[in-house]
């Protein structure tokens, strides 16, 4: 069975990475910015799949213009900038941080910050809170305080 | 106060859930166009009828018009032709055609088929003004103002509805302006 298992994955596993291999560079940098790009490139047409997986005609029209623009020098901010310049922030994992994005990265953050300040105020009233109800011992309790503690220094 | 805080959850509960509510009815296929706003990228590229003639975003500029992202291998398209020929027609607002990655005697036997109703048809074999214009599957509709401004897309089929409640209104507000 797991033999089976190994055989079947030799036998597909090439196929995922052969659209990607016939695309020719010139140097071994090049190929590994490819691959590193197609990877962080999100497919327009697809909900989550980044370009180098996917299969759809929009997603190899980009992996050209990847290789076309690698091979022209370019390097990773002109690409990411030509992608978003034309499909928006959709098609990168990692949006740049400006107006439009910057609730996307600093809100997790500060709901994070929220809860912090939260915990905090909240143990420091029940500490507040503490001695306050202490002192309001009535005068019989003290009483009954004092009494205990005398008869333990007996 | 203090029992007033108590409803702070719930109070947040709501808002959460309807903002929610309000994504189910979002579309998440469909991406808003990075290239609202700006001018049609430049092109260079020959008409479908005749190769010899080539066209540019010069050409798309003058009126209001949509700009239809079409070709041959999409069963939508076909779907959305009718509505098409009736917008040029019946409405009197340039459809220009871009033909997307397709081939040509196919593209004009359609034409020819089903009836033209572009202005004139770009001719883009290789996808090149597609890639540039952000286009991710056809049938696209971009609505481009006089100065040859991209100022809407619509993703997907044009129908009636589309028409009425989306292009309509649009369209003759980018005319105003101008």
């Amino acid at each position: 069975m797991i033999k089976k298992f190994f055989i079947a994955l030799c036998v597909l596993l090439p196929t995922t990475v052969m659209a990607i291999d016939t695309l020719e560079f010139s140097t071994d940098e090049q190929r590994l910015q490819f691959l590193r790009l197609a990877e962080e490139l999100r497919c327009p047409k697809c909900q989550n799949q980044n370009i180098a997986d996917s299969n759809a005609p929009i997603a190899k029209d980009l992996r050209n213009e990847l290789h076309r623009m690698i091979l022209e020098g370019k390097d990773e901010e002109q690409v990411v900038d030509f992608m978003v310049e034309r499909y928006g922030n959709f098609v990168v994992y990692k949006p740049k941080f400006d107006t439009s994005t910057y609730l996307l990265w600093l809100g997790p953050a500060v709901i994070a910050l929220l809860g912090v300040v939260i915990v905090v105020m909240t143990s420091r009233k029940k500490r507040s809170a503490g001695p306050a109800k202490t002192a309001e011992l009535s005068q019989e309790d003290k009483n009954q305080l004092s009494k205990i503690l005398s008869e333990d220094e007996k | 106060m203090k029992r007033a805080l108590l409803f702070l959850p719930l109070v947040l509960a709501v808002i959460i859930g309807v903002i929610l509510f309000w994504g189910l009815s979002n579309d998440p296929t469909k991406l808003e166009s990075a290239r609202i706003g700006d001018p049609l990228p430049s092109f260079n590229l020959p008409s479908l009828q005749d190769p010899t003639a080539m066209l540019s975003q010069e050409d798309v500029k003058g009126r209001v018009s949509l700009l239809n992202v079409w070709a041959t291998w999409c069963p939508s398209c076909r779907v959305e032709h009718p509505y098409l020929l009736k917008i040029a027609r019946e409405y009197g607002v340039p459809v220009i055609g871009l033909n997307y990655k397709d081939e040509r005697e196919a593209a004009k036997q359609w034409l020819i088929k089903l009836d033209n109703p572009y202005t004139f048809n770009i001719f883009d074999e290789k996808g090149r003004l597609g890639l540039d214009l952000g286009v991710y599957g056809a049938p696209e509709t971009y609505i481009v103002d006089a100065k040859g401004v991209v100022r809407y897309r619509h993703v997907g089929v044009v129908d009636d509805n589309v028409w009425k409640t989306i292009l309509e209104p649009r369209i003759k507000q980018y005319a105003g302006e101008s």
